[in-house]
């Protein structure tokens, strides 16, 4: 993993990118420093998201629905219980794999189309209860100003608690994919029927492939609510699961970086391009069609398949 | 939260009918989507976005001829062909050099070309809510058994059965309809007999976005013509056509036909969770038909 010349380099690159991002409050105004958080935490959405949709070809349609869960479940737990806080960090991610589970336990009968659609007809359901819940969820409203524990309340502390956060879930998920779980789970995607007959449980990866994307998606859903101090059912519309799907392939959803590139770009799309024009949403359709059109491998992608010496791909794929 | 007030025989056939004419409209928008789903396998997520523009298209018809009744049935003729020429473009222009592209590419190109038209319908028509008015024929209502019910709901079941008639024919009886189902079940073998298929495939998108556009101006006397049409109408059309199974227009009926009564009914027996019952009326019917109720296209 740390051999050879390219990744020195990646090596170097990530540091620097490790200090630039520790140290960007001290020079940043507040609202860059939340606009960083933000896209590390709609990354670390579309990065769990990929998972399973650019690692595992499973066609994840409403993912949004564990990153709202995940908010929710922190929310819920900090303005309506009095347990410790720090129980309803691990709630609200524990939460979204339990039902990233138990909605793949429906799903994964189904492949590509039929288990996307079913995927957003259990997450719509679930959307659909958490909207008109007003005694419990604060129905279209959501919960506003939840009461985080004093250590992260600042932009600052919440900024570093979300960059470390977001290190660590994005470590594990490198991890993840480069184990030898990842590995079949790669396997599964490229041939479902041939991992079956060298002997894969095919579902049973797909199922905790589910559980982990949920889980990562549950984490980036309570960072969202450490920086944003407040929770609404938009976080688990059907509009933001397509918007994450968007990040995945803008970036390149072969490419571990990739969704985070795009959920980078997207972001900063929508906050500034919004400030000169109302039509933000046209300059972003424009965007995806030009790129469906000439690099549907992704921005990432596409750079990573040029940049591969000649020659060099089998090799590469053995090592 | 009061669970299941007093339910009235009256107030149960009025919200059957309710239920009736919500069908009718999700029928003609979801029997749109399934045909360009099944036959050439876009899951168009731009569909609700066509019922939309073909919403607003009749309410600028109907005031560009002084909104009278003349200018009603005007917009129901020319809305929908409005709609159909935006498609036709869109087609020819985009969609024929995406065919082979996997239905994920296919599925956030149309999402883009959704984002797209709800800023065209913003630029147009500005972000009012706009309200068009039934003919005088079509207000108010007939009463039948001592029950009021509007004539514009018994309207839209005059309309529902005649769409689904015209659908049948049009696909069973005419040679077009013939090789577009032949196109359906295997494009490549029709291209070999010296069809050209691209022409079909522009030929059934052109006839499913007409029906979008149908049933955003049939709609439109209705409910507030909003920004928001496109994205609650586009959800429920596509749990239809999965229930329903793809391409299956029967099976679309079937769909709506749950969609529209679980719904309406809902709301009798408990009012503040009435949006979640079709919801789980899809997933109890795919837990047991994972692939539709019935044959699906492909």
């Amino acid at each position: 993993m740390f051999n050879g010349f390219k990744n020195w380099k990646s090596l170097v690159l990530g540091a620097a990118l490790v200090v630039i991002l520790a140290s960007a409050p001290l020079f940043l105004s507040r609202f860059y420093v939340y606009f960083l958080a933000l896209i590390m935490v709609t990354g670390l959405l579309a990065t769990s998201l990929n998972l399973v949709l650019g690692f595992g070809g499973m066609y994840q349609f409403h993912h949004a629905v564990f990153y709202g869960v995940g908010a929710y479940g922190l929310a819920l737990m900090l303005t309506k219980t009095s347990l410790p806080s720090f129980l309803g960090f691990i709630v609200g991610p524990v939460v979204a794999s339990l039902l990233a589970f138990v909605m793949g336990l429906i799903c994964v009968r189904l492949s590509k189309l039929y288990f996307g659609m079913l995927q957003i007809s259990l997450g719509s359901l679930v959307w659909a209860v958490v909207f008109k819940w007003y005694s419990f969820t604060g129905g279209d409203d959501g919960i506003h100003g939840v009461p985080l524990p004093a250590i992260i309340s600042s932009i600052t502390s919440s900024y570093y608690f979300t960059l470390i956060v977001s290190g660590v879930a994005l470590a594990l998920m490198y991890m993840i994919i480069n184990s030898p779980f990842g590995r079949i789970f790669q396997a599964i995607r490229d041939n479902p029927e041939r991992s079956e007959g060298i002997g894969v449980n095919v579902k049973a990866h797909q199922l905790v492939g589910q559980l982990i994307a949920g889980f990562f998606g549950g984490v980036a859903g309570v960072l969202f609510v450490t920086i944003e101090g407040s929770v609404f059912p938009d976080l688990m519309y059907w509009h933001l699961s397509l918007e994450i799907l968007i990040m995945c392939l803008l970036g390149g959803w072969f490419t571990f970086w990739g969704p985070m590139l795009g959920a980078a770009t997207i972001v900063t799309l929508r906050t500034f391009v919004n400030v000169y024009t109302e039509y933000w949403t046209a300059v972003l359709a424009i965007v995806l069609m030009l790129l469906i059109y000439f690099l549907p491998e992704g921005v990432l992608g596409y750079f990573q398949e040029r940049l591969k010496p000649r020659g060099a791909t089998a090799q590469q794929e053995v090592k | 939260m009061e669970f299941a007030p007093h339910i009235t025989v009256s107030a149960l056939a009025q919200q059957f009918l309710v239920g009736l004419s919500r069908t009718t409209i999700l029928f003609i928008v979801s029997s749109g989507l399934s045909l360009v789903l099944g036959v050439l396998r876009i899951p168009n997520i731009a569909h609700g976005s066509l019922y939309m523009i073909g919403a607003f298209l009749a309410y600028s018809v109907t005031a560009f001829f002084g909104g009278g009744s003349a200018g009603f049935w005007l917009a129901l003729v020319l809305a929908p062909l409005g709609v159909a020429l935006i498609s036709l473009a869109v087609e020819r222009g985009l969609f024929c050099h995406l065919y082979d592209r996997e239905h994920l590419m296919l599925l956030l190109f149309t999402f883009s070309f959704m984002l797209l038209f709800r800023d065209v319908v913003k630029l147009v028509w500005g972000s009012d809510y706009r309200s068009l008015t039934a003919p005088a024929i079509l207000q108010g209502s007939v009463s039948f058994l001592g029950m009021p019910f509007p004539r514009y709901s018994i309207f839209l079941l005059i309309i529902g059965p005649l769409v689904a008639l015209g659908l049948w024919l049009l696909t069973n009886k005419t040679r077009l309809g013939k090789i577009s189902r032949a196109a359906a079940v295997d494009r490549e073998m029709v291209g070999a007999v010296g069809i050209n298929v691209s022409w079909v495939f522009a030929f059934v998108f052109v006839i499913g976005c007409f029906l979008a556009g149908l049933g955003g101006a049939l709609v439109a006397p209705t409910q507030n013509i909003n920004q928001g049409m496109d994205h609650t109408l586009i959800m429920e059309a596509f749990l239809i056509v999965i229930m329903g199974g793809l391409g299956n227009m029967w099976g679309a009926l079937l769909g709506a036909l749950i969609f529209g009564l679980t719904d309406s009914i809902g709301v009798l027996i408990w009012p503040q969770f009435a949006i979640v019952f079709p919801y789980v009326a899809v997933i109890v019917v795919l837990l047991f038909r994972p692939k539709g109720l019935l044959k699906a296209t492909w």
